[in-house]
């Protein structure tokens, strides 16, 4: 690893390095249990129970948001971490769903899970890379030696307009990943790049309730373009190709944009396979690439190499190279897997899920 | 001087690839095909620009574009307007370019059709593309241009008592002629039983029946012979006949909806303006908007009789080999309708036929050509005959 970052050192303009070896030392995942099938969307808005672009989603419960769904994947990562929350530098929270318009969720986090008051909060509202942006930022914080633990969460409970496409797959779910020195790390972060544009094909102005779409405009323009400049970047800078990886992830929305993606670099279905979670969970947001990495953290081998790229509409995408380390294998099986919170699971039907997402405007 | 009508001669032609432009504006496009024609004519400066659009004021919230255009491509002060004709403006246009110069009144003249609408989206983009209807009568009952050629079709299957699948062979024929075309939307052949798989069993009108949304822009330079320089290079392209023809904007105060009048009319006038007959034509670009513009317009146009256009969508009859190919580069289905741009694609793609130069898409032997641009349910109809010496 040291060979890798001293070429680094000498070739890239662009990527992200950082002073310290930096790595992730404890992570979680948390999925709500709640699964809304794409057939019974269908029954309701067409007529007919055809199946969606994704198999089901995963659904918030009633008394859950963005807040608690953080405060579960953070206990979760600092198990694994096996360090106290005290130690913890920095709490940040990627999210478009915050609870509250004006209040934190960062700090709420920070105080539940048995953090100090010395240390940075702050809530990073990015679109989808929400998340990967404040993992970036606890890098930096590690790397450059100003706090030894940093805490970056990505989470989400989506949002969607009743009967529009987008109902099929926004979902709710996320990750928190502990960013500590990366000999102490149960996977080692190598080298990052971030591609980031304005690209308006997603948004949702202030005061209205739901986002709007630019329809086919998020495909190639946006969706492709984004996370295939920047894994391009990452993977020729380093002078890596797709199979010095044994696993990819990409950012989620549907099933099939990540496979066409996958493609389009020239990664096999067999590398995507397991860090794909949305067929099953549907579009978590700021969470989506992130749980995809919990699942392949939770069974990937020590020295397997990961790409991660996330994608955020108007934002841009984060590419990320990890090494998974020694200590993973051990020290993994300290908080419930991704599979076991994906297995965990209630079917729900719609009207459950409009009175659980607070769609019936009672006042 | 007095000008023949057949002294009227394709000088330059340019077009931009057709789709979804989203990094290009309406000016880009325009500027693109205007250059192209006018590198393409060796340099021919027109007098007078035309330009053939719908949907500028509503889609891109730009009037004026006579003054846009000629300023953008670098020649300020030249005269520049605006013709509109709903989805007839690209055929509206080359016809005002045509006329300009029988006029006498200048010697070349440049037909260039634009449309830059692809941003708006939804139902948006569909009340934009109603406005080519009856605003009081058709539009305001939400009827949209795709949903009243869908009525229309309907009363098309059970009036003349066809099933749905003998249509296939227009989108398939489309599209196989588009695979070939480098400027087209859809540069693929569709797989056989595509089409049947899209087909409902009430007689809808499917997703193979539609043209898509596109944006693009192409331009003719029309010069009088004489003006071309000895050495010139391209074969002599002529327009020999050019009609526009209106209707009654709504379908409903047509005596017989499925009988088009105009496009009969615009046709026949256009023949009997150069002189010949459209059996003697050797391909016939038909505005294939649907599935039911293409069977009607064949209908009207002679090639079959009424309740009978159907039975010609077979690659034997309307491929590059036929007896009457259409839509020789993809037609309005495959390399996709830019609206006020798609009469002038019609009249850049005449001329490659007609100069030998349309290479995997040639219609062998091609002499005489028909071209027709429709506004709305064929109540706005341009038709032009093109020959080659």
């Amino acid at each position: 690893m040291d060979d890798l970052m001293s070429d680094l050192t000498e070739t890239s303009q662009h990527i992200n390095r950082t002073s310290h070896p930096v790595g992730i030392v404890g992570y979680g995942a948390y999925i709500p249990r709640y699964r809304l099938p794409g057939t019974e969307i269908s029954r309701i808005w067409s007529g007919e129970s055809t199946p969606g672009p994704v198999r089901e989603k995963a659904v918030a419960g009633v008394d859950e948001d963005v807040i608690t769904m953080s405060i579960e994947a953070a206990r979760n990562a600092l198990a694994r971490a096996r360090i106290h929350a005290e130690h913890l530098r920095a709490v940040w929270v990627g999210s478009e769903s915050h609870p509250y318009a004006v209040k934190p969720s960062g700090t709420i986090v920070a105080e539940a899970i048995g953090a100090s008051a010395h240390i940075q909060a702050g809530d990073w509202e990015f679109a989808c890379k929400a998340g990967t942006e404040a993992l970036v930022a606890a890098m930096g914080l590690v790397g450059s030696g100003m706090g030894e633990y940093a805490l970056a969460i990505g989470m989400d409970t989506a949002q969607a307009k009743p009967g529009d496409a987008l109902e099929y797959t926004a979902s709710s779910g996320g990750a928190a990943f502990i960013i500590g020195p990366g000999e102490d790390s149960l996977a080692t972060i190598d080298a990052q790049y971030s591609y980031v544009t304005d690209m308006p094909d997603f948004w949702r102005r202030a005061n209205q309730k739901y986002p709007e779409h630019g329809q086919r405009f998020t495909g190639e323009p946006a969706y492709f373009h984004h996370i295939t400049s920047a894994a391009e970047m990452l993977m020729e800078e380093l002078g890596m190709k797709p199979d010095d990886f044994k696993y990819a992830i990409f950012h989620q929305p549907n099933e099939k944009f990540p496979q066409r993606v996958a493609r389009q670099l020239g990664f096999t279905p067999e590398q995507i396979k397991d860090g794909l979670l949305s067929p099953v969970i549907g579009n978590t947001y700021a969470g989506a690439a992130l749980l995809g990495l919990t699942a392949v953290l939770d069974i990937a081998s020590p020295g397997d190499r990961i790409l991660i790229t996330s994608y955020g509409s108007g934002a841009g995408s984060d590419a990320f190279v990890i090494t998974a380390q020694e200590a993973l294998p051990e020290r993994r099986d300290a908080a419930l897997s991704t599979r076991a919170y994906i297995d965990r699971r209630t079917e729900i039907d719609y009207a459950t899920y409009v009175r659980f997402r607070g769609k019936i405007a009672m006042r | 001087m007095n000008t023949n009508h057949s002294d009227v001669v394709i000088a330059g032609i340019g077009q931009t690839p057709v789709g979804e432009h989203w990094g290009k504006s309406l000016r880009n496009l325009g500027v693109e095909a205007i250059l192209g024609a006018y590198r393409d004519s060796g340099g021919i400066k027109p007098q007078i620009m035309y330009i053939g659009n719908m949907l500028a004021v509503s889609a891109s919230r730009q009037a004026n574009l006579g003054a846009l255009l000629t300023e953008d491509v670098g020649w300020v002060g030249m005269e520049g307007v605006t013709v509109e004709a709903a989805d007839a403006s690209g055929g509206a246009t080359l016809r005002a370019a045509y006329l300009a110069i029988l006029s006498g009144d200048v010697d070349v003249a440049l037909a260039v059709g634009v449309e830059k609408w692809t941003d708006v989206i939804g139902p948006e983009a569909d009340s934009y593309l109603s406005q080519m209807l009856d605003a009081d009568y058709e539009a305001t009952e939400g009827l949209s241009p795709h949903s009243l050629a869908g009525l229309l079709f309907h009363r098309y299957l059970y009036e003349y008592d066809v099933e749905q699948s003998a249509f296939a062979g227009f989108p398939e024929v489309a599209h196989a002629n588009g695979a070939t075309n480098p400027k087209a939307m859809f540069q693929r052949a569709l797989r056989p039983g595509t089409y049947e798989k899209t087909v409902d069993p009430s007689g809808e009108l499917g997703l193979y029946d539609i043209a898509p949304y596109a944006d693009g822009a192409a331009a003719v330079l029309l010069a009088r012979e004489d003006v071309l320089p000895k050495d010139w290079p391209h074969p002599h392209v002529r327009i020999i006949g050019s009609s526009l023809v209106t209707d009654t904007l709504s379908i409903h105060d047509r005596p017989a909806p499925l009988v088009w009048d105009a496009v009969r009319l615009s046709v026949e006038r256009a023949c009997r303006n150069a002189g010949v007959m459209p059996g003697d034509v050797d391909f016939f670009e038909v505005h294939d908007a649907t599935s039911l513009h293409a069977a009607l317009s064949l209908e009207a146009a002679g090639f079959a009789s009424q309740g009978q256009g159907w039975m010609l969508a077979k690659e034997a009859v309307i491929g590059l080999g036929g007896q009457i190919p259409v839509a020789t580069f993809g037609g309005l289905k495959a390399r996709g309708h830019p609206l006020g741009a798609t009469g002038v694609y019609q009249a850049v793609e005449a001329a490659l036929q007609l100069r030998g130069d349309a290479g995997a898409n040639q219609v062998s032997g091609a002499r005489l050509g028909l071209i027709q641009s429709l506004g709305g349910m064929g109540a706005t109809a341009v038709t032009h005959v093109l020959s080659v010496t």
